[in-house]
């Protein structure tokens, strides 16, 4: 039955593989080409890391990126495993909520910030209560750290829960009825079982604050990491083959990321938002 | 059990992350149908914003509508195959495939949309029409509706379902469309829902490919928060948030494989009490 199927599978493969080749990986290896043929040939791939201000927006969207890694994975853990290993009510309502914004674009994720720390936000209102300095911070790089934050929690929570779910009781109590105490249980039994669930949903968050462009676009043009400096090159300064070059770049790292990452943990979904 | 400060201090951590993620949203609720957000609720409630949005931008909403459509029937008609094919083959080529095909998501949506606009720009029709943003939503989407599918199609046993087709004559075409098909629809469903929800929320690719003619909701969304006071963007997010909130409700319900394996259980508890009562019916008789 197997080699009788051959022909009859290949026709099924044909149209995802033509759109495939026409759609994405001509198109990937256009950009490859032209990022070389500019005005400063293949130097604009060099440019990257010789431009103080590409060098610097790389630097700076790497530190942002691993900061809301380590914040998300942290907060996520806390909240995660506090809701798989206790039933009370109200619970599911607390695990709605918390999943709730999965499907938010980066623009509304922005929005949102604009909403928490903006000029009319809540923070603002707050402070100006208590302290009377009215506290605005979402139009700069810490305003891009709360949403990637705010975006992450989401996704990072389902696969810790899911993580989570599997561990066994047993252990735990092992441990327990050793002496040990309720934070070396913590720190020896139940961090290292979600480790690979860690490695997992953390690089999907570290390979989605990277490539991620609507909720700096919402917060303000000026903050740069390197999504906004590829979009500023390519549509204030028509500097296509440097845009090209950096968006390769930012491919290159992001699939680096994610592929160590599952060679390290098994399976990862990414999604970019 | 017993609640110890352990307990309360984790809920209290927990519910404190719920309101960073709840209060924006009702936040913006509250503002797009509120008359001033600056002097607060009480300068009135009104639907004036909302019907203003209508007005501005109802024409963004029936394209994301449109496009989202579309794309969920091409990841249907694309995805569908090709998860077949990957769930038959296991050799190092079908691995490559599989790993093209989902190449898409490891890549950041600005470089492919750069990369379709370099390549594809220069048609002045196709640059100009929503089915050029429809190929980015394709790309980014498929993956998601073929691993969903594969993940049905490598749990439960085809083997023997098509080998059972076979021995009674059913061709390969009849096997797929009656045999496999119908059998992997939970796996379609979710992709299904995912598609739909990725392709109306999409903004990375959209943004560079869009023109002023094929502008989408989310392109909408960040026109208004640039350019709108903070009421109209408030009111376009919450009729964004109608929009998603069904799609969301779904994916809850049928989009995850957890629900399928408790359903598979009740029926086995079912099965088990039939099976109970019929042999204490046989005992008493």
């Amino acid at each position: 039955m197997e080699k009788r199927e051959l022909p009859f599978l290949a026709v099924l493969a044909m149209p995802v593989l033509a759109v495939t080749l026409a759609f994405f990986l001509l198109p990937l290896v256009r950009l490859t080409v032209i990022a070389g043929s500019g005005v400063d040939g293949l130097s604009a791939y060099t440019a990257v890391i010789t431009t103080p201000r590409y060098l610097e927006s790389l630097f700076a969207t790497t530190v942002l990126s691993a900061a809301v890694t380590v914040v998300t994975l942290a907060i996520s853990a806390v909240a995660g495993v506090f809701l798989e290993r206790n039933r009370f009510a109200g619970r599911n309502v607390l695990i709605s909520l918390l999943t709730f914004p999965l499907a938010f674009p980066g623009v509304v994720i922005g929005f949102m910030v604009i909403m928490l720390a903006g000029r009319q936000g809540l923070i603002g209102e707050i402070t100006k209560f208590l302290t009377g300095d009215k506290l605005v911070f979402a139009y700069s790089m810490a305003g891009l750290f709360v949403g990637y934050v705010y975006f992450s929690i989401p996704r990072v929570i389902l696969t810790i829960m899911a993580a989570a779910e599997k561990l066994e009781p047993a252990r735990e109590e092992a441990a327990r009825s050793l002496g040990a105490s309720p934070w070396r249980v913590t720190r020896d039994v139940i961090l290292p079982a979600l480790k690979p669930a860690f490695i997992a949903s953390g690089a999907i968050a570290f390979a989605t604050a990277m490539g991620a462009f609507g909720t700096a676009f919402t917060l303000a043009t000026n903050i740069d990491v390197l999504p906004m400096v590829i979009y500023t090159e390519f549509t204030l300064r028509a500097n296509i083959a440097m845009a090209a070059a950096l968006s390769i770049v930012l491919g290159i790292i992001t699939w680096l990321v994610l592929n160590v990452a599952r060679s390290l943990a098994g399976s990862t979904v990414a999604a970019a938002g | 059990m017993r609640r110890t400060y352990r307990f309360y201090a984790q809920l209290g951590f927990t519910l404190l992350v719920c309101s960073f993620l709840i209060l924006p949203v009702i936040m913006s609720v509250m503002a797009g149908v509120t008359e001033n957000f600056f002097k607060g609720i009480s300068s009135g409630v009104t639907l004036r914003w909302v019907v203003e949005v209508w007005d501005l931008y109802a024409d963004t909403i029936f394209l994301s509508l449109v496009i989202a459509i579309a794309c969920l029937a091409c990841t249907i008609v694309l995805g569908i195959p090709a998860a077949y094919v990957l769930s038959k083959r296991q050799g190092r080529v079908a691995r490559m495939i599989e790993e093209l095909l989902t190449l898409p998501l490891a890549i950041p949506g600005l470089a492919i949309a750069l990369a379709l606009i370099i390549t594809y720009g220069g048609f002045r029709d196709f640059r100009s029409s929503w089915v050029f943003i429809l190929v980015g939503h394709v790309l980014y989407t498929l993956p998601f509706m073929m691993r969903s599918v594969l993940a049905v199609l490598s749990t439960a046993d085809f083997r023997s379902l098509e080998e059972g087709a076979a021995s009674v004559g059913a061709g390969f075409w009849r096997r797929f469309f009656d045999i496999v098909i119908p059998n992997c629809r939970a796996g379609i469903v979710a992709g299904a829902l995912m598609v739909v929800t990725l392709s109306v929320g999409e903004f990375n690719i959209t943004w560079m490919m869009h023109t002023p003619a094929t502008k989408t909701l989310p392109v909408g969304l960040a026109d208004s928060y640039a350019s709108m006071r903070l009421e109209i963007g408030s009111a376009y997010t919450v009729v964004f948030l109608i929009m998603i909130i069904p799609l969301l409700v779904a994916l809850q319900l049928y989009g995850q494989p957890k629900k399928k394996q408790a359903e598979n259980f009740d029926d086995l508890e079912h099965l088990e009490s039939r099976t109970a009562k019929s042999a204490h019916m046989r005992s008493k008789s």
